[in-house]
């Protein structure tokens, strides 16, 4: 399986909405382990000055991961997710994530390179709130980044 | 209480924590955050993808190792920007039904950078797992009063 180099400079366009719940905050701030009452208590979080629970930094991820998915999952990309490890994350807050958000994703291929017999790819996710205005009108929230190294035989 | 920024040196310590992770812990990662690769949570799947046995998600080890960072900060939305390389894999062992630990993540931080400009600072986190740096150029930047 050799992974498509017409990759590089793809996007992938804003898909299904990701509804951010109450729980969702909760159980995902508990799998990290985190404490902090922000995550848990929506009178903590408003003492903060926030409007509703605070999702922890990494809590992204599930939105970006998901966006990733349309690439990795798309046959024409050549990528055996099974041979898939996670070389590098970053997470850029243009503003927190709350409870009650509804956010898209963009997603963008910005690098492909040949390692060995593999490639590491670098993907984009430009996550948005959609605004009462609807789809039209959105604000920024996230921007992340993400390197892939998809194993070739033998690595 | 929020560290005030002016109150902050370069290399000062915000202190370390201990994170006990098991397998249950890594199924529970994988529901609440969607990423079911079975590498995260069955043995034969992962020495068979040549991996030495089962091994925590790297956003699992991301994710908690900033724990000190929020915590510190006192407002998880302080963290602006948070970045890391996964340079080795976490490997956890299966304890199940015993009290014991399957890995152990060590998590220490540091300022790393002030900048008085836009009133934030950069701590760097050292994270270890079996005596080996599991991430590498782990950096959060923190919006502080």
């Amino acid at each position: 399986m050799t992974i498509n180099p017409d990759l590089q400079g793809r996007s992938y366009p804003a898909a299904e909405v990701y509804d951010v719940g109450r729980e969702k905050i909760r159980e995902f701030a508990r799998a990290v382990k985190a404490t902090h009452p922000a995550h848990f208590d929506v009178e903590a979080a408003k003492a903060l000055g926030h409007t509703d629970l605070v999702a922890p930094p990494t809590f992204a991820i599930i939105i970006a991961q998901r966006a990733d998915a349309q690439l990795i999952e798309d046959p024409d990309a050549g990528i055996d997710f099974s041979r898939v490890v996670h070389a590098d994350q970053r997470f850029i807050h243009h503003r927190p994530i709350f409870a009650g958000d509804r956010l898209v994703a963009e997603l963008h291929v910005d690098g492909v390179r040949a390692m060995g017999g593999g490639a590491m790819i670098t993907t984009r996710a430009e996550i948005f709130a959609l605004t009462d205005g609807g789809n039209e009108s959105r604000e920024s929230v996230a921007t992340t980044t993400s390197s892939i190294l998809v194993r070739g035989e033998g690595q | 209480m929020s560290p005030s920024f002016h109150e902050l040196t370069a290399g000062q310590d915000i202190g370390s924590r201990t994170i006990e992770v098991t397998r249950t812990d890594l199924v529970k990662y994988a529901g609440a955050s969607g990423d079911f690769n079975p590498i995260h949570w069955n043995e034969a799947f992962a020495t068979g993808v040549e991996l030495p046995g089962v091994i925590a998600h790297g956003m699992f080890t991301m994710g908690a190792a900033v724990q000190l960072v929020t915590d510190w900060a006192s407002d998880p939305a302080a963290v602006v920007d948070f970045q890391t390389r996964f340079t080795k894999p976490v490997l956890v062992t299966d304890t199940t039904g015993t009290l014991e630990p399957g890995a152990t993540i060590e998590v220490s931080g540091a300022i790393g950078k002030l900048d008085a400009d836009s009133g934030t600072a950069r701590v760097d986190l050292t994270v270890v797992a079996a005596g080996q740096k599991v991430l590498m150029k782990a950096q959060a930047v923190v919006r502080l009063s």
